[in-house]
């Protein structure tokens, strides 16, 4: 029973992290249907956002929650303004800037910080359940990826905001022609994305090494996540973390976290082949 | 067009003549290199300029040439089968991605997402292959130590004759002149004539009876071989490889190298290919500046302002300035004509 419990944890963290990393990527993809590949480097930005933070003496809370979101979300404003504006409407001209932009990135934090490893302490102790230890922090992580889920939810569901950018998403044209400021819900849409890779950045500090390249490590599962999600960002996000959450788990369990990833990648080919349009393709249509 | 391509095909006969003679041992490796790496060009350039396919992880089928002819070789201790098997076993991996993202019919950024989600897993499952018990045949993989004393190339069937870097600077020369001019010749039979037509426009080519799909899928494993025979060339050239091969920053480098060249020309990519490759050696000797900073800002500059590449658009301005002196003089009807479709 209590080996139940932590396992059960154990794949509940799994799923959580998944969404985590793949929110911000999924609402910039489903409001612009861009993927922006420097998704990654906006992750390590926060994680770094947070180390420099608790380096100078910041409480540890404010600078894995406050501070990251804050400094990656301007850096989005600014990049939407210089970069991802100008490619409005040309898909792949985006992903490919956003590209450049990565290597950028990766190549100034090496020049900044160097290529070492460095760490945020972890805030939160570990809480015993029998015989066994469950981490602390991944109860709180699963806790607060629940709370982000959700406020995103009612964010869209009953804000001013949320009405805008839900009637660009299904018709940009005719949201446009209404009187509605598209490229105005565009550049609000990307700061939102960027503050929440930020936010998944700074949360995840703490549990996974600080380094400039780590961001490779974060995308090729937001990218799997995304994908299967389908358009939706928030049920797709949901029900695609929760499957490949479990597929990953199970893999893990199995072998190692390597092959986990593999099984993950298999497992979006196959799915890709049988819903195009990802699981929000199929199930979950119109939903946010 | 022809004068271009006989223009090209004697300066590559030239240099493969003239520099063995003429350069030291050291400038000889480093044009082997770049020969090497104007086939991966090619590769990329062919199913990405003509396919339309926009393969966003190649390095995936580079490192894994490299690592098949790597392991092929140290087991068989012959060079031959290992090259075949480095060209195939990409060329199966491509067909078999090809069949599972064309068939499904899935969108141009889903298809650059899943590639590059290859590649990126292919180099983090390399990566973690560290220590004895990660072994193929007699090969250890090695995790991110690579794979190193990898026999060179051998004349075929003859184990004990290897290459020398003469030898091996013509045989990468040869190769890519071959494959410049092989894809030249594959892109102007039918086959070719409707890959570029699915690239322009998929759906009416459907329409007129032709699987977009099939083509697709036989382009992109064409595509995955040639990247393989690129890799191969490349572990037999420096008898190392490491899982920097697969990695994200040699897939970007590919893409960099069409989208300074020009994605839609063959000789784009392969001139954008040693500038490029130039370059990067060039800031590997000094501290000052990261390549990655350098690498990524060519991308955003050359996206931003000269979405088209270099080649296109110096024979865009090339041709015009033509045009408009043969309008002077010669041929206002033909000239008129041209303007209209413009």
């Amino acid at each position: 029973m209590e080996y139940a419990i932590v396992v059960g944890v154990e794949f509940v963290y799994a799923i959580a992290t998944l969404a985590l990393i793949s929110l911000g990527l999924a609402i910039v993809f489903g409001m612009m249907r861009i993927i922006n590949l420097a998704h990654g480097e906006f992750m390590v930005m926060g994680s770094y956002a947070a180390t420099v933070a608790v380096h100078h003496g910041v409480n540890v809370w404010i600078s894995i929650l406050i501070v990251p979101p804050i400094v990656v979300g301007l850096i989005g404003m600014v990049v939407e303004r210089l970069l991802v504006r100008h490619l409005y409407g040309r898909m792949v001209e985006t992903m490919l800037a956003t590209w450049g932009l990565s290597l950028f990135v990766v190549g100034l934090l090496t020049t900044v910080f160097g290529d070492t490893t460095e760490g945020v302490p972890t805030p939160l102790r570990g809480i015993a359940v029998g015989a066994y230890q469950v981490s602390g922090y991944s109860l709180f992580v699963i806790g607060l990826t629940v709370v982000t889920m959700l406020g995103m939810y009612a964010l869209l569901r009953s804000t001013r905001f949320g009405l805008l950018a839900r009637g660009t998403m299904q018709n940009a044209d005719m949201a446009a022609a209404l009187g509605t400021d598209t490229s105005k819900v565009y550049a609000v849409t990307f700061t939102l994305g960027a503050a929440l890779a930020g936010f998944a950045g700074g949360v995840l500090a703490p549990v996974s090494g600080v380094f400039p390249s780590i961001g490779g490590s974060y995308i090729g599962r937001a990218f799997i996540t995304v994908i299967g999600g389908g358009a939706a960002p928030l049920f797709g996000t949901a029900s695609a973390s929760t499957l490949f959450g479990i597929i990953n788990q199970i893999a893990t369990f199995a072998s190692n976290p390597v092959y986990g990833e593999v099984a993950l990648l298999l497992a979006a080919i196959v799915l890709i082949r049988a819903m195009p349009q990802g699981i929000t393709g199929r199930f979950f249509r119109g939903r946010l | 067009m022809n004068l271009g391509l006989a223009c090209i095909g004697v300066i590559g006969v030239a240099l493969l003549v003239a520099l063995p003679a003429t350069l030291d041992l050291y400038e000889l490796l480093q044009i082997t290199l770049y020969a090497i790496l104007g086939i991966l060009a090619l590769s990329l350039a062919f199913i990405w300029g003509y396919g339309g396919i926009l393969c966003f992880g190649h390095s995936a089928f580079f490192g894994l040439g490299a690592y098949a002819y790597a392991v092929a070789v140290i087991n068989l201790g012959e060079s031959t089968l290992p090259l075949l098997i480095a060209i195939a076993l990409p060329a199966a991996l491509a067909a078999g991605l090809g069949y599972f993202m064309f068939y499904a019919r899935i969108s141009d950024v889903y298809v650059g997402v899943i590639t590059l989600t290859v590649a990126l897993i292919l180099y983090n499952c390399i990566n973690s292959t560290a220590g004895p018990e990660y072994h193929i045949g007699e090969a250890l993989l090695g995790g991110f130590n690579g794979i190193p004393n990898i026999p060179s190339l051998n004349i075929p069937f003859r184990p004990d004759a290897q290459l020398e870097p003469e030898a091996m600077f013509v045989l990468s020369m040869g190769l890519l002149l071959l494959t410049y001019f092989g894809l030249t010749a594959l892109l102007a039979t039918r086959f070719g004539r409707v890959l570029v037509a699915i690239r322009e426009n998929e759906q009416r080519v459907e329409f007129l009876g032709y699987d977009a799909r099939l083509h697709k899928l036989v382009a992109f494993a064409i595509g995955g071989g040639l990247a393989g025979l690129a890799g191969c060339l490349f572990a037999a050239w420096g008898n190392y490889v490491s899982p920097t091969a697969f990695s994200v920053v040699q897939s970007a480098q590919i893409i960099i190298w069409l989208m300074v060249g020009g994605a839609g020309t063959l000789i784009g990519p392969v001139i954008g290919c040693f500038a490029i490759s130039w370059l990067t050696l060039k800031i590997g000797t000094q501290q000052f500046v990261n390549a990655n900073v350098v690498l990524g800002a060519i991308l955003l500059v050359f996206v931003l302002l000269v979405p088209k590449g270099i080649v296109p658009l110096l024979s865009e301005r090339l041709g015009s300035w033509l045009l408009s002196h043969r309008r002077l003089t010669q041929l206002p009807r033909n000239a008129a004509t041209q303007e209209s479709k413009a």
